[in-house]
Parts: C-alpha cells; structure tokens; sequence
C-alpha cells in the first residue's frame, strides 16, 4: 500500500456563502487565466457558469463543451492529455463516473496520462431527481483501478487548494463534490486530521459527513478523525490514531468503501470495523438529501445508535 | 518528410506478418495497405521523430488483429524485427492488442473498440491550444468498429465544430453485423466531414485520400478491403 500523500496547496480564499461548484469553477477558471496547460472539458453540464462562460470567452481553446456526450468529454481529456495537456474533466457524478467508467479505465491509466475527474450530485444531492442522479458507487469504482487519488471536501474551502495542487501534477485525481456541506472547513493536507480525542473507538468522518458525526457523538468518549483525502488513504495516521483496534467508518458513499483499507493497515493488531455509508438500494423515494441519510443511516440520531452499539 | 531508412519493403510484409500470426487462424490483413501507405508516403514521422510534438500521429483505433501494425512497424524500424517472433509470449511488447508503454510508434494503446476517434479528438484539441497546427492525426477504425456509439460522439462533435486536423481512415471489409445502409462515408458527411471512398489495395488512391482533407473539415477515408488468405 502506498503512502505517498498528495501535495495540498494553500487553499483558495473563496466566500462563505459559496458551493463547492462555484468554487471549483472559480479555481478551474484561475488555473486557465495562469497555466497553459489547463483545459476544462464540459459536457453541457455547468457550462452556463457565469465565471466558465467568462474563461470560454477568454480562453475558447482550452473550454470545451462536447455537449451532452460524457464517454466522449472524459476520452477527449485523455486525449488532452496525450499531447501534454493538463485536462479537468467535469460533470454529474453518475454521468462522468459510472456511463464513462471504460473510458476512465482505458484513457488514463492505460494509456499512461493522467487526468482531473471533477463530479458533482455525489450520492443523492439533487434527490428529488432520483436514482438517475445518484451515484453512491463512485469512489468505490475509482478503488478498482490503480492510482487515483480521491478527494472528497467536506466545504467549498477544501476545493481550491487540493484542484490547484493537482493541477501541478500528471496524476489521476477524481474530486467529488457536494452541496452538502460543513460548516466549517478543516484543511487536511492529504492526512487523517484529529477533531477530537476520546477513550473509545476511532471514528473516521469522510468529508461532508463531519458534522452529523459530531452531532452523534457528543456524548461519548470516542476520537473523531475527518478526512477529505481518501485515496491514498492516511495509513499512517489511521494507525497512529487506532489505538484501541475498532474503527468506525462513517462515509457519505458506498457503505464499506474503505474496510479494505482499513483491514489491510491494521492487519498486525486486533480490530474491528463498523462501516457505515449508503446503503446498496435503490429506495425509488425522492424528498430531501437528509431524508436520504435516515434512509441509510447516515442522520445523527441513526448515526448515535449505531456507533454507541459498536462502542458498547 | 523524414524517412528512416527501412530495413524492409512491401513485399516483405506477409512475410513479417507470418513471424506474429499463425496465418491459419488470423489472415486478416485488410487494414496493410493502408497502414503501409501511412507509413511510407503519408505521416511525417519517423523513429528518430516520436517524441517530436510537431510530428503526425497515427491512432490505430482498430487494435484487433495488430499483426499488419506490427509487421510496419518493424519493417519502417520503430521496432526489432526479432520482436515479431516473440509476440504474445511472456515478456513480449507485442500482444493481441497494441500497448503504448510497450511499443514504440504505438501511440494510443487499443484493444477495446470505440476509443481511437474519441481520444483523438481530444488530441486535436490539445495540438490547436499548444498553437501545433501542423500535425495530423490519422484514426484507424473498422467499419464493425462504427457499431460502438463513441465513435458517433466523436463524429459528431469533430464535424459540429470544425476539427480539421482528423482523418478517420475506416477499413471496410463487411464486418458489421447490420452493415451500414448508404453507406459509411454518408455517416461522416452529415455530421459535417469531407469523405473519400477508395480501393483499399489501390496505395496512389488511398495515398490521394489520405491527403484529401480541405483544410476546414475532419476528413473520413472508407478503404474498401477484404482480407486475404496467404
């Protein structure tokens, strides 16, 4: 297992009132006004962004929109890339991840270039629009393939930085982004960041799932841990922090993502892992995001219960 | 045009191409003309030039069946000739489909139909914002290979916006289950392309269409051929 981190530059100074999208596009609009090599590829999707309609005006060859056409966007970006460009491919997550995940597989890795994956909607953000647009299952599919680094910011401040930094880089980099949000950002530098200590179980939030974790343990005496980078994972400092062997995984993705990784880190000592994410269901329900999460258990009243049970 | 001094000719081809492929079971070769004319008259590229951003690139979108790539590849010196008779064993740089990290000359690693005109697509987006508007890209595909949606995307989009630095170059030798009603030139010109049909056994024809492009559109050779038992 690798534990090679990926360099985090400052983060970006964005408003407080800002989404993850606006702060993505802000940076990816900086990135085309400094560096040559950027080129954004869109397909249809965010196009009509106020600061990317400004960057296609000033920069028509470096933003490109292939219209609705996502196996093509993320074949072109590793075509970009064939020829030393340093393309952001950008949309929905089920679109760009899951109907183009040969194309990821193949045009990146296996062609030897790497690429910068952006995708919004994360696991059930416009969930009035229904399973369509969900895609709990794409960090997940980035764990079948070799190299990518997963970032997974849990507020529009952890955007700028970790984009411009992979900006820098040749390196395969999928940034997941939400409208869910914590209400404050915590900047990680790629590592498992301490929130709070306790005597119990180390429980690891993953991005915008902090808050809820916070909310659930108030009471108990367990560590909590964020990260925001999730591929390569902090096994360092998972195992610097897993003094007692049980860990909670708490995810805002595919439930289990990242046992793998933490049974593997911890395989010399006793443990136990409780990981909670999106269920495996295609509920065929509609209503709000935090519906979603007591559908699946991820509220902080579900979340109390469960990791009181584990700790217990 | 730069040519590097080929150790083999035309009429050693078969030759080479029986070093990769047990013949019995792999005949095709339809796509040698083409490729050989590519190599010998058309890209400018050379060994020495790979690395060169001004270079032409040829994309072979089509990787079944590589043994015709492969046996050019020798005879034009991008590779030893002594790696034909290794192909596919462990070890070997030359497999049933083409790799990018393994083979010299090859520049998009192939296999999976469909992904040859789209990653092209984006390399003539990429030479035109690095202001590199010499260089050609020449795609490869087969005409059961327009099956795979991507290739319309690709069409698509090339033809919409104007990206005259492609030529897709599709060898026709009947493979598509359901054909292709009207014929395949027809599927580029609507979207957009200059299209030439051609004897794909013909090298002063297919040499005319390679170079057929206008200078505003992505251009579309359909290279008719059927494969040849030898």
């Amino acid at each position: 297992m690798t534990t090679s981190l990926p360099r985090i530059g400052d983060p970006m100074r964005v408003p407080n009132t800002t989404t993850m999208r606006d702060a993505f596009i802000d940076a990816a609009a900086d990135l085309l006004d400094i560096d040559p090599r950027v080129a954004v590829v869109l397909a249809d999707i965010s196009v009509g962004h106020e600061r990317f309609a400004q960057a296609a005006a000033e920069h028509p060859d470096r933003v490109l929109n292939v219209g609705i056409r996502e196996a093509l966007m993320v074949s072109a970006a590793g075509g970009l890339a064939l020829t030393g460009m340093r393309p952001i491919a950008h949309s929905y997550a089920p679109f760009l991840v899951e109907r183009a995940y040969e194309q990821i597989k193949l045009d990146f890795e296996h062609q030897g270039v790497g690429g910068i994956l952006v995708s919004v909607g994360a696991s059930y953000d416009w969930s009035q629009g229904g399973y369509t647009h969900f895609s709990p299952g794409d960090v997940a599919l980035f764990d079948t393939m070799p190299g990518w680094t997963v970032h997974v910011p849990g507020h529009p401040k952890e955007v700028g930085g970790p984009l411009r930094a992979a900006a820098l880089t040749d390196d395969k980099v999928y940034m997941r982004l939400s409208t869910i949000a914590n209400a404050a950002p915590h900047q990680t530098a790629g590592r498992l960041s301490l929130i709070k200590s306790g005597d119990g179980p180390l429980v690891i939030a993953v991005g915008p799932a902090l808050d809820n974790v916070l909310l659930a343990t108030a009471g108990m005496s367990v560590s909590v841990a964020y990260a925001n980078t999730v591929r390569p994972f902090d096994v360092e400092g998972l195992r610097a922090l897993a003094h007692t062997g049980e860990v909670v995984l708490v995810e805002p993705y595919l439930e289990g993502t990242s046992t793998r990784v933490v049974a593997e880190a911890l395989l010399d000592r006793p443990q136990r892992t409780l990981a909670i994410g999106v269920k495996r269901a295609d509920l065929h329900k509609y209503g709000t995001p935090a519906d979603h999460d007591r559908w699946h258990g991820l509220d902080p009243a579900s979340l109390s219960e469960r990791i009181a049970a584990f700790a217990r | 045009m730069t040519v590097t001094s080929a150790r083999f000719g035309y009429d050693d081809l078969r030759g080479l191409i029986k070093r990769v492929v047990d013949v019995k079971h792999a005949p095709e070769d339809s796509t040698l003309d083409v490729l050989w004319t590519l190599y010998d008259r058309v890209l400018d590229l050379s060994p020495e030039t790979l690395d060169s951003p001004d270079r032409d690139r040829f994309y072979l979108s089509k990787g079944h069946s590589p043994g015709s790539f492969y046996a050019v590849l020798a005879a034009k010196g991008y590779i030893p000739d002594a790696w034909l008779d290794q192909a596919f064993t462990a070890g070997s740089r030359l497999g049933g489909h083409p790799d990018r990290l393994l083979v010299p000359g090859a520049e998009i690693s192939s296999g999976s139909l469909g992904h040859g005109l789209p990653l092209a697509v984006g390399s003539a987006l990429g030479l035109r914002a690095q202001g590199l508007l010499k260089p050609r890209l020449y795609v490869l595909l087969g005409d059961a290979e327009l099956d795979e949606g991507t290739n319309h995307e690709a069409m698509a989009y090339a033809g919409a916006t104007g990206l005259s630095g492609i030529t897709a170059v599709v060898i026709d030798n009947g493979s598509a289950s359901h054909g292709w009603p009207g014929g395949i030139a027809s599927r580029f010109t609507a979207q957009g392309w200059t299209a030439s049909e051609v004897d794909g056994r013909d090298h002063d024809a297919i040499e005319a269409a390679l170079r057929g492009h206008d200078g505003n559109s992505p251009h579309a050779v359909v290279a008719f051929a059927t494969s040849t038992h030898f």
